[in-house]
């Protein structure tokens, strides 16, 4: 997983409550083999007319919102089934932070075992938030994990919670993998006590 | 010391590191992959920079997806999406440097027969596979088990894998089989007897002198369908008939070497007076050949019974059986020898080894399937094909009307084109007669090959001791 760093970025609305998981990527495309690539296909159906041709009102097509970095996001951000690809799907786009007043609880999970960071504010913060991104491209907002806060365009800080483990893991790209790689020393130890004891393994 | 079990040895030899919850990373001496489970999992190492840890103990090679039939490389026989499963396999295989044996090498195959066959598989190994049926390892006395995606990552990445330690079973079948009964016969008649939960949470020790009489092919099948009956890793205590499976394979250990490897494999053994905390005994004269009539494998019933009724069973199975007698189209006392099959599908990890080839020629020897009986033989490789094809057993194959294919999983899942329609009747040596396995709405009866060679002939279930 790659490091999570500070970054300035463009933010998205989304008012809309209750964004599910088939929304965010609709089943249809979960038969790939890879992990990348769901990005073209994010929120397909509300981005996307039948014939492939884009929706210009879909807030991701707009020209100053294609190339976001944060949602600003309704409650319940995320509710559905538990499919990985939809924070695949968020992060191939290119967003790496969403924010709302809740998440559904796997979709949180699986956003931070992905290197993302999702951020619940209470409602006034998340409307503050919201307002600024709706002026588009010039509202660049700072969203800094160390010191957990995230400043908007106007200068205006706001500080969030983060549970302080997976704070850890982000900030230090850390996943299962990367917390079994921190032994590598016991493995490297035993692979070369098992290379003297049984060289034919 | 206090006396250890098989799987105690095996354990302990590859525990890497032990946290203090007793959450340990096992170290995996092999991991075999296949193209369905993977492809996210070599995705997540490219993303993250990382390489094969041991790619020198990764053996990569396509088996679900593939097609069977002739002319299979033309890439139009596959679907859309199978061909590109198949492709990205090729291609990671390629990028991260593991052993890769691919649709046009000789020694294609499943997984689980591929693995043992050239020697990858050893006593007292650790093998994982993002494939349940992962546990067939277990007959040569190496753990092995089934893992998911994230964890084939995870294993790709690391070599070991996160683990907490299971309890031990043992089951033991003592005497001798009666003829026409096999080690497909003894592994179902297992499940019968546990239930499929019946092996959750523990590792499973297969002893007794009929499994020691078992050889290589059939330890494989007792163990193949462990997972079955919910255990995640059945063993198979090494000893000379293993040894002399193993030696001179390609990727077994070479003069010097082998001795060396000998001495420690005679050490993996349950010592006398070590702790079980489950034993199940069961009687290897008692064992009859027998066929599943429901959609789990522990419906099983000796061939000579009679279809269930759903009042015959307790608690939440009587809903279970009613649904699967329906699923079945069957009657509720009607004899299982007079049940009418439509298909023969003999292959799989379970029964594709060149043992079962042999016990289905034996019975098809001379004779014709019956009229409109559709009917295959999938070798479970490339290799077994071949042999079976010097041995002149293809021959009898086609000469009895079977259609005799390329290898791979095949009809075992249903995953390429091999697959039954609705309400298709299948005898199959696979391991699972789950709802629409081999195709929607298909009906399995899973049997031996001997078995299932003698449906063919008669077009129903048959009773193998009467062919005899
Ligand atoms: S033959 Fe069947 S059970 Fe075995 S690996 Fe293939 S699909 Fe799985």
């Amino acid at each position: 997983m790659e490091k999570f760093e500070t970054f300035s970025g463009i933010a998205a609305p989304m008012p809309l409550v209750n964004i599910d998981t088939d929304m965010i990527i609709p089943k249809v495309f979960l038969k790939s083999i890879a992990r990348t690539g769901f990005g073209a296909n994010l929120f397909d159906e509300m981005r996307f007319n039948r014939d492939g041709t884009e929706i210009p009102d879909f807030v991701l097509n707009k020209p100053q919102y294609r190339n976001a970095q944060i949602l600003i996001a309704g409650d319940n951000f995320g509710c559905g089934s538990s499919r990985e690809h939809a924070p695949w799907a968020l992060d191939d786009f290119g967003i790496k932070v969403i924010v709302s007043t809740s998440f559904a609880d796997i979709f949180f999970n699986n956003s931070f075992k992905n290197g993302m960071l999702p951020i619940v504010l209470p409602q006034e913060q998340v409307d503050v938030l919201m307002a600024d991104a709706e002026k588009g491209e010039n509202a660049r907002m700072t969203v800094d994990l160390e010191a957990q806060e995230i400043t908007t365009s106007d200068g205006e800080v706001i500080k969030f919670e983060v549970d302080a483990f997976k704070k850890h893991c982000l900030l230090n790209g850390l996943d299962d993998i990367g917390l079994t790689m921190e032994k590598e020393a016991s493995i490297d130890a035993y692979e070369a006590k098992a290379a003297a004891e049984r060289p034919w393994a | 010391m206090s006396p250890k079990t098989l799987y105690d040895k095996i354990w302990d030899a590859h525990v890497a590191h032990e946290a203090d919850d007793g959450t340990c990373l096992l170290y995996i001496d092999r991991h075999l992959v296949h193209e369905v489970t993977s492809a996210q999992a070599f995705e997540g190492l490219r993303m993250a920079n990382r390489k094969v840890r041991a790619p020198e103990k990764t053996i990569a090679v396509p088996d679900h997806n593939v097609p069977t039939t002739m002319g299979r490389e033309d890439p139009a026989q596959m679907t859309e999406e199978s061909r590109i499963q198949v492709e990205a396999l090729d291609k990671n295989a390629k990028e991260f440097g593991v052993h890769y044996y691919p649709v046009s090498d000789v020694r294609q195959g499943i997984v689980h027969i591929v693995g043992p066959e050239n020697g990858w598989t050893l006593p007292g190994m650790t093998v994982v596979c993002g494939d349940s049926h992962t546990a067939t390892h277990g007959a040569f006395g190496s753990l092995a088990h089934g893992i998911g995606t994230s964890e084939v990552e995870h294993v790709l990445a690391t070599q070991t894998l996160i683990q907490k330690k299971s309890k031990n079973m043992k089951v033991e079948i003592t005497g001798k089989l009666k003829p026409g009964v096999t080690a497909k016969d003894i592994t179902l008649a297992v499940i019968g007897e546990t239930g499929t939960g019946g092996g959750t949470g523990y590792v499973i020790e297969y002893c007794g002198e009929a499994i020691r009489d078992l050889s290589m092919e059939g330890r494989m099948t007792v163990c193949n369908m462990a997972i079955e009956g919910g255990a995640r890793a059945g063993l198979i205590a090494p000893d000379e008939t293993t040894f002399a499976y193993c030696k001179g394979r390609p990727h077994a250990p070479k003069a010097g070497a082998w001795e060396q490897a000998l001495e420690y494999w005679k050490t993996l053994y349950t010592d006398e007076g070590a702790h079980f905390d489950k034993v199940v005994t069961i009687k290897g004269e008692d064992i009859q050949p027998v066929v599943t009539w429901g959609t789990s494998p522990e419906d099983v019933l000796p061939i000579t019974g009679v279809v269930p009724a759903p009042e015959d069973f307790e608690g939440g199975k009587v809903e279970a059986a009613r649904r699967s007698i329906e699923y079945m189209g069957l009657t509720p006392g009607q004899k299982l020898t007079d049940i009418e099959i439509d298909t023969v599908f003999i292959g799989s990890c379970t029964n594709g080894r060149i043992e079962d080839m042999r016990a289905a020629a034996e019975v098809l020897k001379g004779k014709k399937i019956k009229e409109g009986m559709r009917a295959m033989i999938v070798p479970g490789s490339g290799l077994v094909r071949a042999q079976a094809e010097e041995e002149g057993l293809a021959d009898i194959f086609r000469d009895a009307g079977f259609e005799w294919r390329l290898a791979g999983c095949s009809m075992c899942l249903a995953m390429n084109p091999d697959q039954l329609s609705e309400n298709e009747r299948c005898a199959s040596t696979s391991n699972r007669n789950f709802e629409g396995r081999q195709g929607y709405k298909g009906r399995t009866h899973l049997v031996s090959p001997a078995m299932a060679a003698a449906a063919a002939i008669t077009g129903k279930l048959t009773d193998i001791r009467e062919l005899m």
